[in-house]
């Protein structure tokens, strides 16, 4: 009981920690890709830290306050039903089903901040934000029932200890990874899918009031979605992990392809991209399905 | 008390000692010496390896980098823009049209001196200043920000009336 508790405990801060080394290998890596020298590796730590010490902020309202919190705790909570190899966490409790719920309870917190905001750009952000949803879900539904059906179970740990000793579904299943990949690609906000932050068009969108405290605490959020967007990548196609160093080491590894493709690619209009989103990797997705429901478990 | 006051100096030392690494500017590009930004945080002279990033609203932005000349109708947007910041904010004068005018010394809708409405903290001198001059414009706001000397909205807060007035004249508000 004890040790649950504590693993509840140090799973957050785990989660921050991945997360901002994430962040800051791909800053890094980035710039050496534009041939720059790039930020240290721990740059996203001292931007936190800058915009929780501001010495004002400012206020628009009380949702305006409660955006960012209820971003952050929602990250938390992703996070303890997200299993890591060796512990279970709040898995028993929650399978993928309740997992891919909890996921979008963060982006509703920070459009309802945003919206109080009652800057036009923030609305066109949110407006973008949950269009996105729209396009990047269904795929990444399809292809994680994909799973539930040649399993038979819903159950996170469970996809893990099966695809232990390389039977990775990234190996049996490509076309239902790739879909993944995509969708998890889209929800990370990389481009051309970067439509919701999009700093030229609409000023970093919902976040375009937000500054200081607020801001630290949705980075904060951003670095912890990072680490729970790779590891259900990780956990559904990679095979999850012997142990938590190598577990790391695969989200490494898909933060590294995915940069390589954030680098070179401008930015899709959004309805070009939710276009994208229901066309090509629901497809795949869909074809992926149907080679497990024909091909037998 | 004394050791209370003691740990809370070598607290705000150590805020202001991480704190230079991250600067994140707004640059005000209303002049021609925004040319000169690009090649600063780009491949070549890349400002980002001092966490030094362009961003785009004055919420999120610690300097604010006013490139060029100002006139009397940009200088009161530059004020709003300045006062939706949050503190500490610093303020960096870009090439000689915020010192003293420039080319533009006898014009009647330029605001000579950039240092009676807004708190400078850095100068960079020069028409138009390099990349490289840039460069040591912002390692010299990070010395200033580390060793506390950068006190430019503590100035603006405390002479609140001083600068209010001198916009006063020129804006005739």
């Amino acid at each position: 009981m004890v040790k649950e508790i504590l693993t509840l405990i140090f799973t957050p801060i785990l989660a921050f920690f991945v997360g901002i080394f994430l962040l800051g290998f791909k800053r890094k890596m980035v710039a050496r890709i534009h041939r720059r020298y790039g930020p240290p590796l721990h740059q996203p730590l001292l931007d936190i830290i800058k915009l929780l010490s501001k010495k004002e902020n400012i206020s628009h309202g009380v949702m305006f306050d409660l955006g960012p919190v209820m971003y952050v705790g929602a990250a938390i909570l992703t996070v303890l039903f997200l299993p890591i190899p060796g512990f279970k966490q709040l898995t028993p409790f929650g399978d993928l089903i309740a997992f891919l719920y909890i996921m979008v309870i963060g982006s509703l917190g920070m459009a309802l901040g945003a919206g109080e905001s009652g800057n036009p750009n923030a609305s066109i952000g949110i407006a973008r934000a949950l269009t996105l949803m729209l396009g990047y879900e269904l795929p990444l539904i399809i292809a994680g029932n994909t799973l539930v059906i040649k399993y038979g179970t819903t159950d996170l740990y469970k996809f893990m200890t099966l695809q232990s000793g390389f039977h990775w579904n990234l190996f049996l299943l490509p076309l239902t990874a790739i879909a993944g990949f995509i969708a998890t690609y889209g929800a990370m906000g990389e481009h051309p899918f970067d439509v919701v932050v999009a700093p030229q068009e609409v000023a970093t969108g919902p976040m375009v009031e937000y500054g200081g405290k607020h801001l630290g605490l949705l980075m904060i959020g951003m670095a912890i979605s990072t680490y729970i967007e790779t590891g259900f990548f990780v956990i559904l196609f990679l095979g999850g992990g012997a142990n938590i160093l190598t577990f790391i080491l695969k989200q490494l590894g898909v933060i590294i392809v995915m940069t390589l493709f954030d680098t070179v690619f401008p930015r899709f209009r959004i309805e070009n991209a939710v276009r994208y989103f229901w066309r090509w990797p629901t497809l795949i997705a869909l074809v992926g399905l149907l080679i497990v429901y024909i091909g037998g478990k | 008390m004394e050791l209370q006051e003691t740990l809370e100096e070598g607290y705000v030392e150590i805020l202001d000692h991480l704190r230079k690494r991250s600067l994140w500017m707004l640059h005000y590009c209303t002049a021609c010496g925004a040319i000169e930004l690009p090649p600063t945080i780009t491949s070549r002279f890349d400002a980002e390896r001092f966490g030094i990033a362009p961003f785009v609203t004055s919420r999120q932005s610690d300097i604010l980098l006013v490139t060029g000349y100002i006139n009397i109708k940009t200088l009161r947007r530059l004020i709003t823009v300045y006062e939706q910041m949050l503190p500490p904010k610093y303020v960096i004068g870009f090439g000689s049209c915020t010192i003293n005018g420039g080319i533009y010394w006898d014009s009647y809708a330029i605001v000579k001196r950039l240092d009676l409405y807004l708190p400078v903290d850095v100068y960079i001198a020069g028409c138009m200043p390099t990349p490289m001059a840039v460069l040591e414009g912002f390692r010299t706001l990070m010395k200033l920000i580390d060793e506390g000397k950068a006190n430019g909205w503590k100035k603006y807060q405390e002479n609140y009336e001083y600068y209010k007035e001198n916009q006063r004249k020129v804006l005739k508000w």
